[in-house]
């Protein structure tokens, strides 16, 4: 057995080592952990797969933590992948979803990881949606992923989630923040956390007005949860409409979902490779380097630059 | 990005002492040097260390500890390390603990204990040369 087949190995009897060993080498290696994927994959899809998201300060990690909690009563196995931005500058991160989730640590049930956004968005999404991979084959229920604040993130754990739970606080911001598009059209549920704050009511009314306003896009109607994470208050709930929420998924809508997933992740595997296969090539011939400095000189623009590459590549194409 | 081996690191504070400035501005100090820091919070157990240090993967451990406590925690970390099998993670400490402990530390695998008033650069040099390459 090569090193990967044996973590993979690891990973399927749920070894706790494995799996971390299995991550980093995802994260570490996104090029070559193609294989580790395709030998995971065929382990897939048995688990629930919860997105948290939310705007920074809102409470997901606490959130979490009790959620867990719960399941763990219930008897349900966790995974949990935490995701917080790597800094643009030096590449550093600061990951500090564990401190609310402490006491989670030491259950042999739980799984936590923490990962860092390393950069762009896209490989975030690579990143993030391997490792829930790994933590599904592992033989968790449920995996739980926490994304941060704000934009394109949010939209892109959609693609990795069966259920995605907004978690937003009164005080975050007046109902302008309820018609900014993206987070309000990707939540399966919304949740307003902190409600033993004041102005509770207020955000339950904003958000339900805003979507109530949405476009009916399939029967699912998203419920708007009240929850005070701190003391507990609501989990039960939350729980009971993200059960709600799978079993409707599991009475048909989770085909559409899964085969949008799907071809999502092939559509971006193809881009992938094409792009890497063209730039592989531009770099060993040189060109690459030819069109910067061309584009230096202001001879020409990247935008032309890369049509003219494609033209006379699909001619050579054609021709060949 | 590829291939890389990004620096992972725990700060822990193992033990009752509610003081973690110092652990969150080294974590900051790593943070800038690039790497990537698990910060665990206050109060944490011997046992909730090893088991983030080893669901996280990481390469370094750093341990800041004001109470007192050093001899009876760190032994009971190093201890649980090993038998989960991290004995290639470089762990160090820092804090207020007293010069005569500091070789008995080092005899259990503590790599360097660093005392009040070291640079924050001297820490990431000392990671940055001590840490050990892993695939």
């Amino acid at each position: 057995m090569t090193n990967i087949e044996q973590l993979i190995d690891g990973v399927l009897k749920g070894d706790r080592r494995s799996i971390a060993k299995t991550i980093t080498f995802i994260e570490n290696n996104l090029l070559e952990s193609q294989k580790t994927v395709s030998l995971l994959y065929p382990h897939t899809g048995k688990a629930h797969i919860v997105g948290i998201t939310g705007p920074t300060g809102s409470g997901k990690s606490t959130l979490i933590q009790k959620l867990v909690e719960e399941l763990r009563r219930r008897g349900k196995t966790v995974g949990v992948v935490a995701v917080d931005p790597s800094s643009p500058f030096t590449g550093g991160a600061f990951l500090g979803d564990r401190v609310r989730m402490q006491d989670l640590s030491t259950d042999e049930g739980v799984f936590i990881r923490s990962m860092a956004t390393r950069g762009s968005v896209g490989a975030l999404a690579k990143a993030t949606k391997d490792a829930v991979k790994v933590l599904d084959a592992s033989g968790k229920d449920v995996v739980v992923v926490e994304t941060v604040g704000a934009g394109q993130s949010e939209v892109e754990i959609v693609k990795v989630a069966h259920t995605v739970v907004v978690v937003l606080a009164p005080g975050l911001g007046d109902d302008i923040q309820a018609i900014k598009a993206g987070i309000m059209e990707i939540g399966d549920i919304f949740v307003v956390n902190k409600a033993d704050r004041e102005n509770v009511n207020k955000a339950m009314l904003d958000i339900e007005t805003m979507l109530n306003m949405n476009p009916e896009r399939e029967k699912w109607k998203p419920p708007v949860v009240k929850t005070t994470a701190i003391t507990g208050e609501g989990i039960i709930e939350l729980l009971e409409k993200i059960d709600q929420h799978r079993k409707y998924l599991e009475a048909g809508a989770i085909d559409t979902r899964r085969r949008q997933r799907v071809e999502t992740e092939l559509v971006e595997a193809i881009k992938e490779k094409v792009a890497e296969s063209i730039v592989d090539d531009l770099k060993q011939k040189g060109e690459l380097d030819e069109l910067v400095q061309k584009i230096l000189a202001k001879e020409t623009d990247p935008y032309s630059a890369a049509d003219m590459l494609l033209t006379k590549r699909l001619k050579r194409v054609k021709t060949g | 990005m590829s291939s890389e081996r990004r620096i992972r690191v725990v700060v822990a504070k193992p033990g009752l002492d509610s003081h973690d400035r110092g652990a969150k501005i080294v974590a900051r100090a790593f943070r800038d040097a690039g790497m990537e820091v698990i910060y665990t919070g206050l109060r944490q157990t011997p046992e909730q260390i090893a088991e983030t240090a080893l669901q996280e993967d990481v390469n370094v451990i750093a341990l800041s500890i004001l109470s007192g406590a050093h001899l009876a925690l760190f032994p009971k970390i190093m201890e649980l390390l090993k038998q989960k099998g991290l004995d290639d993670v470089l762990v160090f400490a820092g804090g207020i603990i007293p010069k005569e402990d500091i070789p008995h530390l080092k005899k259990i695998g503590i790599v360097e204990v660093f005392g009040p008033g070291t640079r924050t650069d001297t820490l990431v040099k000392f990671v940055l040369k001590n840490v050990r390459k892993r695939k």
